[in-house]
């Protein structure tokens, strides 16, 4: 009996410490891994899942909002990816992580609202429970995971930034995101396959 | 019974991390800062303003202080939300060679309209500095290789270590991790 005790208290300390652990370490998707499909509603009030989009070859997944200056700061860019590459069969699928309740300009209607001033051309889903991003491991906004459809699922590519400035779209000297799906659609290797931004948390 | 001891010991431990350092030591005056030499101005903003490279120094000083620098911005809410608690703690810890830097990540849009009534209004007496550099794919690694890029952030060092948190801290927390340097 006080072996057990022993034991289940030492798996409590051992729990504990791993429980710590993860709040530190961010989990979600590497390079290479296989991403998990989602059905989420579009700001039109249809469900969107990626195995809907049946001759994509790939998807520029965003977690963005209305909110966060960063996220404003990409939208155009985020409208020019779309446009960029719909047609070669990467398209935008941006889906809002935030939790309404913490910030009510991210609610639904506000993203229908925002969806329309800005003209987005992609659909823009609600992460309703936030339970896709953890999954993806998406901790800010705007995040962008770039995934390859192979026989074996939606393959992690490419994540992070969408390019290296922020501020001023003029200025941007690595287009990572384009080089990226770029490399990717021409059977190459992906040169920088992670990047870092400053960017706002994901409120839940 | 063995069980009830080792939980004892266990709770020992952990409480006893908590409690501040009532250590005092000399006079301060190294830690009333630092300028970098690399530090722009503006003429309504009082705070200098650097490029990752200019504020880099301030960020491995090699003297008898702790430095608790925090990555915030006037729009990150929860990083407003513990301000208070880094502000707290630099009170009461200022006289044990601890200082408080606060690096700004507001975009240049919010300087004077945001960033300057709040660190008015709030009486901040942290040092503020605004970090100004859009090449954050570069910059963030150097911070610390595991920083993803997401505020509130904050980097506790001294001559003789450092640590990173991407995280909200309590004051709690704060103290706990401050503490394993001015122990």
């Amino acid at each position: 009996m006080k072996t057990l005790k022993i034991f289940g208290f030492m798996a409590a300390i051992f729990l504990m410490a791993a429980f710590t652990y993860n709040s530190l370490e961010a989990d979600g998707y590497a390079i290479g891994d296989y991403a998990t499909d989602f059905s989420l509603k579009n700001i039109d009030g249809e469900m969107v899942s990626l195995s809907d989009f049946e001759t994509a070859k790939g998807f520029l997944v965003i977690f963005t909002c209305n909110t966060c200056p960063y996220a404003v700061a990409y939208e155009d860019r985020i409208i020019a990816l779309n446009e960029k590459y719909k047609s070669k069969g990467v398209p935008v699928i941006a889906i809002n992580p935030n939790n309404p309740a913490v910030k009510s300009g991210d609610s639904f209607e506000a993203m229908k609202e925002r969806a329309k001033e800005k003209g987005f051309t992609f659909p823009y889903l609600f992460d309703d429970g936030q339970k896709v991003y953890p999954q993806y491991g998406a901790t800010r906004t705007p995040h962008v995971f770039l995934l390859e459809k192979t026989e074996k699922g939606n393959q992690v590519r490419y994540i992070g930034a969408i390019d290296d400035n922020y501020q001023d779209a003029s200025q941007v000297e690595d287009k990572y995101v384009e080089n990226a799906v770029d490399a990717m659609l021409a059977g190459k290797e992906i040169e920088i396959t992670t990047t870092r931004a400053i960017g706002c948390s994901i409120k839940v | 019974m063995r069980f009830g001891c080792a939980f004892v010991v266990v709770a020992f431990v952990l409480c006893s991390c908590g409690n501040p350092n009532t250590k005092k030591s000399k006079e301060v005056s190294d830690v009333a800062l630092v300028q970098a030499s690399a530090a722009k101005t503006s003429p309504n903003i009082n705070f200098p303003i650097y490029d990752f490279d200019g504020m880099a120094s301030l960020l491995s000083k090699k003297n008898d202080s702790t430095y608790i620098v925090n990555f915030w911005a006037t729009w990150c809410k929860p990083c407003i939300e513990e301000l208070p608690n880094f502000e707290r703690t630099f009170a009461e810890q200022k006289d044990n060679k601890v200082a408080l830097i606060l690096v700004s990540l507001d975009m240049p849009s919010m300087w004077e309209k945001r960033l300057v009534p709040f660190v008015e209004k709030n009486d901040l007496q942290g040092e503020v500095v605004i970090l100004d550099d859009p090449k954050m794919n570069e910059w963030i690694p150097k911070v610390n290789q595991n920083w993803g890029g997401g505020i509130p952030a904050t980097l506790i060092y001294n001559k003789s270590g450092r640590s990173f948190f991407e995280q909200s801290m309590t004051y709690e927390q704060l103290n706990e991790e401050l503490d394993k340097f001015i122990n």
